[in-house]
């Protein structure tokens, strides 16, 4: 093992453990504003049931929370908030745009609507739809959870 | 038997413009001067008795080339008498003004407010006329027709 600290087969299995643990214990802030909460609330419920995948457990407080939803339609009077809550959360972060309002804008092209959210902070999955059913939902949440499994983890 | 709208006509010979009845919804279109009066007259009659205000918007005739240029609609309906009228008053393009209502009805406050923010009509005597929807930071008023309605005016992130 002389000269192997630090590189090779136990970083990386630490680096997936770290993974394993994170992408199961998601601990959603679900920022919701408009008519996809209605999709948000029927897959966290009994029937879908998010905590399959270790995410039934929404914060309400941005820094207890490690992965934003962003559930709606989000104005140009309401950005300026979401980039504030962004900012609050803490570290290791992600965000998955939900429905496609926050993906592009949806069918609003209006004096009020942002144009996909990711024109304000950095999305990881993206969740289309309008709005998305369920089954969608899951399959974000379990791109999701890849992605998290993948990339290196900062600690 | 008169219809409301021409009982008000009947009463204000020389302030009501105009009468429409179209499928039953009586309107009355009133010169704005004589707005407040009307209002008075129309809430504290007991024929009319209208105690609610149900809704307060404007229209922009620009494009039908109207002169003038602005209607502000008004909804009243009464609960005891179970019936509703309709008053319009125009406006005209430069410096847009008609009276309050908000002395009369409170629930006009933020219609007001609305059609402020929307359109650009100014409401005498409103307690607190600022916009309710738009952002302080908006300039212009979206829902007149020479707004182009995909000018976005973003408070962050890229602009248009």
């Amino acid at each position: 093992m002389k000269g192997n600290e630090g590189t090779g087969f136990f970083t990386s299995t630490i680096n997936d453990m770290i993974g394993w643990a994170r992408k199961y214990s998601i601990f959603q802030y679900p920022f919701v504003t408009a008519c996809c909460g209605m999709e948000y609330m029927a897959t966290a419920c009994s029937h879908y049931d998010v905590d399959r995948f270790g995410a039934g457990l929404p914060r309400f407080s941005p820094r207890q929370s490690d992965v934003l939803f962003v559930v709606g339609t989000i104005s140009h009077k309401l950005a300026p908030v979401l980039k504030q809550i962004y900012d609050q959360m803490t570290d290791p972060k992600w965000v998955v745009a939900f429905g496609v309002c926050t993906c592009t804008g949806g069918f609003y092209d209006n004096y009020a609507t942002v144009m996909g959210i990711d024109t304000l902070i950095p999305v990881d999955v993206y969740i289309p739809g309008c709005p998305p059913r369920p089954e969608n939902v899951l399959d974000g949440l379990i791109k999701l959870q890849e992605k998290i499994q993948k990339q290196k983890q900062e600690y | 038997m008169l219809k409301l709208h021409e009982k008000l006509k009947e009463r204000w010979p020389e302030n009501v413009v105009e009468l429409h009845d179209f499928r039953g919804d009586e309107t009355a279109v009133i010169k704005p001067e004589a707005l407040l009066r009307l209002a008075n007259f129309i809430k504290r009659d007991s024929q009319f008795d209208m105690n609610v205000l149900m809704d307060l918007t404007a229209v922009d005739g620009l494009a039908l080339k109207w002169n003038p240029r602005f209607e502000v609609v008004y909804h009243f309906f009464s609960t005891a008498k179970n019936h509703r009228l309709r008053l319009k008053v125009r406006v005209e393009e430069e410096t847009p003004t008609v009276s309050s209502l908000t002395e009369i009805w409170p629930v006009a406050n933020w219609f007001e407010r609305e059609v402020w923010d929307m359109f650009g009509i100014r409401f005498e005597g409103h307690p607190d006329l600022k916009r309710i929807l738009m952002y302080e930071e908006f300039s212009g008023h979206p829902l007149r027709k020479d707004y182009p309605y995909n000018k976005r005016q973003p408070l962050i992130g890229p602009k248009n």
